[in-house]
């Protein structure tokens, strides 16, 4: 079974908050449940599958139905990380597909920059993992474990500094039309590569924003996606894949998105070339390159050739993508940026992404999400959307 | 001049890795072999990740490698070089890189192990420039 034109995204909604001192987490929830539903112009009631992770507080589903006052018959809650939400859109057409739901809302949100969270610098710790006495005493951070993976990628491949400072500046231009962006400001490769060294070989400017709100999604069967008044946007395929250290046999230059988007590829029965907008999980710089790389957009090592002079900005290259600003500029809600990843490019394939960023005619979209660290280990999801 | 030294944490010991530890605190580094398809693997399991097979033995390694990537993180009070190393015996590791100037560091490095004490557990596997 395949869930190819099985589900329709028919609702999505980025929170315009990107710092929520007064708001706690579950009333960001409700706030982007309610956003969301009004994009899609249906109710509360008319909601009976529901989808979080683990930014959801408690035992996700479970706290976070009984507060919205939610009645539903399905529910998900697997946390890939930041992926997550890329691949509840999958797992919410298979869920629709086997008749388990008919409107399924997925929501995501949180408040690091309101905590004062050191979201890259300090420990991560996910309970009595098997690896933890194994790496926790090396001080594994986010932000030095991506830097390792950069520094295996350019001793391979000849990958340079300038070269992954094209995909902030890319980002940045796109940024600069989006008045909810954290950082709008255009910045120059120069720029980029003389910011401050956080954990070599990343620079601040290769790292993404911190910032709190969320956002949501609405997946729904055909005929209530087609009952509506918005644009229609149908889910072709979908892929989803952990990877790890592979029992000591590392390999820091490939990524998740390997696996799960050539299986997302053959669902939807599209090739990389037929992708006019692709939204591309940008943790850090070197997240978008491999991820570029993994999922066909370019070959094995050629990531760097291909970010460059431009080709990444939007009316000016091959592939734009993150016309929003993406993480590196616009938002990270949460430290998890795959939902606003999948309401980007649903924005480009109803034609409403900011004029000076939508792509021309756009029909077929990737978003793609990487969860956790590409350092150790994370889930990647990839997803296929086309315009009806 | 007096170097300020990262405060290590100690690492959690699980049963399944106790000989692990143990090994450390006698300045020997273990590592894990399948008797059943021959591999080494890292980090240490009961269970083979490759054949799944029970028949998993402690064996010494050679204590020896190369660096495969590293990254010294600049922004801490203290700088300090995480880094995987690959072991003679074929698996990667992840560890510090010590007793060098961080700024002298590079893949493919040849290393070879020295123990740190932790705070208040046994002392973790880093590894030193020859
Ligand atoms: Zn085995």
């Amino acid at each position: 079974m395949s869930i190819k034109g099985k589900a329709y995204i028919a609702g999505v909604y980025e929170h315009p908050i990107r710092r929520a001192d007064d708001k706690s987490i579950p009333q960001l929830h409700a706030e982007v449940a309610k956003g969301v539903l009004a994009d899609a112009g249906l109710s509360k009631n008319d909601v009976d599958g529901y989808f979080c992770a683990s930014d959801a507080p408690g035992l996700g589903p479970i706290n976070m139905v009984d507060y919205l006052g939610l009645k539903v018959r399905h529910v998900d809650s697997t946390d890939i990380g930041g992926s997550s939400y890329v691949m509840h859109v999958g797992h919410a057409a298979e869920a629709i597909a086997a008749g388990k739901c008919n409107v399924a809302l997925i929501t995501l949100a949180g408040r690091p920059k309101a905590d004062g969270m050191a979201t890259g610098t300090a420990p991560r710790i996910f309970g009595l993992t098997p690896d933890l006495p194994f790496e926790f005493p090396f001080g594994p951070v986010t932000v030095n474990m991506y830097g390792m993976a950069a520094m295996r990628h350019m001793h391979q491949y000849g990958t340079t500094s300038e070269q992954l400072a094209w995909i902030r500046v890319a980002a940045s231009h796109h940024a600069q039309h989006n008045p909810h962006a954290v950082m709008r400001d255009v910045v120059t490769v120069e720029e980029v590569v003389n910011s401050p060294m956080i954990s070599d070989p990343l620079h601040r400017l290769d790292c993404c924003v911190i910032s709190d709100g969320g956002g949501a999604i609405i997946v729904t069967r055909p005929e209530i996606a087609k009952s509506l008044k918005r644009p229609l946007v149908k889910v072709l395929g979908a892929g989803e894949a952990p990877k790890g250290q592979m029992g000591g046999k590392l390999d820091l230059t490939t990524t998740a998105a390997a696996w799960s988007g050539p299986a997302a590829f053959e669902e939807a029965g599209v090739k990389p070339a037929d992708i006019q907008y692709a939204s591309i999980y940008d943790s850090f710089t070197i997240t978008v390159l491999l991820q570029l790389e993994d999922l066909g957009f370019c070959k094995k090592g050629e990531g760097g050739k291909f970010v460059s002079d431009g080709n990444l900005i939007s009316g000016v290259g091959k592939l734009p993508f993150n016309t929003d600003g993406g993480g590196l500029c616009n938002n990270h809600p949460s430290n998890r940026g795959g939902l606003t990843k999948v309401v980007e490019a649903v924005r480009q394939l109803r034609n409403e992404a900011h004029p000076k960023v939508q792509v021309k005619n756009c029909a077929l979209a990737l978003a793609h999400g990487t969860g956790g660290s590409i350092g150790t280990r994370h889930g990647g999801a990839t997803l296929i959307m086309e315009r009806e | 001049m007096s170097v300020k030294e990262r405060k290590i944490p100690a690492p959690t010991v699980y049963p399944e890795t106790q000989v692990y530890w143990e090994a450390a605190v006698q300045g020997k580094l273990m590592i894990k072999r399948c008797a059943a398809c021959g591999e080494y693997h890292h980090y240490p399991r009961s269970i083979c990740p490759f054949c799944f097979s029970d028949k998993t033995e402690w064996r010494e390694a050679a204590g020896k490698g190369e660096i495969y990537t590293y990254s010294v993180m600049r922004r801490l009070e203290i700088p300090y070089a995480i880094a995987y190393v690959t072991l003679e015996e074929g698996v990667s590791m992840m560890t510090n890189i010590v007793d060098c100037d961080l700024d002298t560091i590079r893949i493919g490095q040849k290393v070879r192990v020295v123990f740190r004490p932790s705070d208040g557990g046994p002392p973790v596997p880093m590894f030193a420039p020859i």
